[in-house]
């Protein structure tokens, strides 16, 4: 159990090593500050959807055979899951509304989350084994966040090549990182 | 011909506005799931242009997104059902990058973007020019991939049973070349970074 959420969490990093959630990666990776609520907030949204996701593909898709609606059934899930979730926060804890809410509605699109459940069904894990599953790619997603836009910070100063600022300096500097979390083994 | 040029390289999807990176670098290494995967996301593309073109006058702004999402996702749920059918090893290799079509954000981008505003026919070419546009980076990438990384180019190999034809072009295999790099996450990020800065530089250069 503990090596799922280990290999998960480094190993096989959801970011580096399965390349998703690319998009936020590089969109909201640039001060260390919205690295820290993305983070948190995607590794919310990955809980609870996993828990439902599974309870659902359980008890609703596999007993009717319909296995097949999966994509839509998980999008809508989510989708839902995290418009409520932006609702309650907005109305119930404005001050983290502040700090979390323009990152919420963009999780829904965001590959990892999607990603995520749909590999927990594709492996045929347990609850527990979802879980932690699900503990160990988002937390795994959001070290990786914040070790990059704090590197990101510092080179942003340096005295690169034009061409290469921005973007493509960002995606060499996640390639050497996934060539050093490749390294790692358990 | 100008016109081309410009979809592919100036208004490139992947290339210039950075988006639908996640299969880019995760189907890529070899260039028949590059291309496979490029197809399937320009039929998705045209197909969701043109139907969110022609009900954009009954969705309300409120629930644009969801509706748009399930109409992109029951898209992919048939092309799913079709490659599960007809080309099993295909379907079994893409994995999940397959239903991950759903959140590729070329996709809702341009229903956002485009054709919940726009004609009809306008919708179905701005989808085209798109999904060629993905259809060629990808493409690209994945034979940069696949070329250094295993010395070979894969034309057909899992849709084999499908086109009734298998085709793998050895070119070379030596002690420099094919380089394990090439295929591995790392060597994606790092390929997918210099030919960006290229394009950028070739921009430059051009204005």
């Amino acid at each position: 159990m503990f090596t799922i959420f280990f290999t998960s969490l480094i190993i096989e990093n959801i970011v580096l090593n399965k390349f998703l959630g690319i998009c936020s990666f590089l969109g909201t990776s640039n001060k260390e500050k919205n690295a820290i609520g993305m983070g948190i907030s995607v590794t919310f949204v990955v809980l609870i959807s996993t828990i439902l996701t599974y309870l659902i593909n359980k008890y609703v898709l596999i007993p009717t055979n319909s296995t097949y609606l999966e994509t839509i059934t998980f999008i809508l899930i989510i989708a839902a899951f995290v418009q409520i979730t932006e609702i309650v926060i907005k109305r119930y804890f404005k001050e983290l509304y502040h700090s979390l809410g323009i990152y919420l509605p963009l999780i829904t699109t965001n590959c990892a989350v999607l990603g995520i459940v749909l590999l927990n069904t594709r492996m045929n894990y347990t609850l527990v084994e979802s879980i932690m599953n699900a503990l160990g790619a988002s937390l795994g997603y959001a070290i990786v966040l914040y070790i990059f836009a704090g590197n990101r910070e510092k080179i942003e100063n340096n005295n690169i090549l034009e061409s290469l600022k921005g973007i493509p300096i960002a995606l060499i500097m996640a390639g050497i990182m996934a060539l050093i979390f490749s390294r790692f083994t358990i | 011909m100008k016109k081309i040029f410009n979809y592919i390289f100036k208004e490139n999807p992947v290339f210039v506005l950075i988006l639908g990176l996640c299969s880019v670098l995760a189907v890529t290494n070899t260039f028949e799931k590059s291309y496979m995967m490029g197809i399937v996301v320009l039929i998705i593309l045209v197909l969701s242009n043109f139907i969110i073109s022609l009900i954009r006058k009954l969705v309300n702004d409120e629930v644009r997104i969801p509706v748009y999402i399930i109409i992109i996702s029951t898209l992919v749920t048939i092309i799913e059902l079709l490659l599960n059918k007809y080309s099993k090893p295909l379907y079994d290799t893409l994995g999940i990058y397959l239903p991950l079509v759903v959140v590729n954000c070329i996709i809702l981008g341009r229903a956002l973007a485009y054709a919940s505003k726009n004609k009809i026919w306008d919708s179905i070419k701005d989808g085209l020019k798109s999904g060629i546009g993905f259809l060629f980076a990808i493409s690209i990438i994945g034979l940069i991939r696949e070329l250094f990384g295993k010395g070979t180019i894969t034309l057909m190999n899992d849709i084999s049973n499908l086109t009734g034809y298998r085709s793998i072009i050895q070119v070379f295999n030596n002690d420099v070349l094919p380089n394990q790099l090439f295929l591995t996450s790392g060597g994606a990020f790092i390929l997918l970074g210099f030919i960006i800065a290229i394009i950028n530089y070739m921009k430059r250069r051009n204005v």
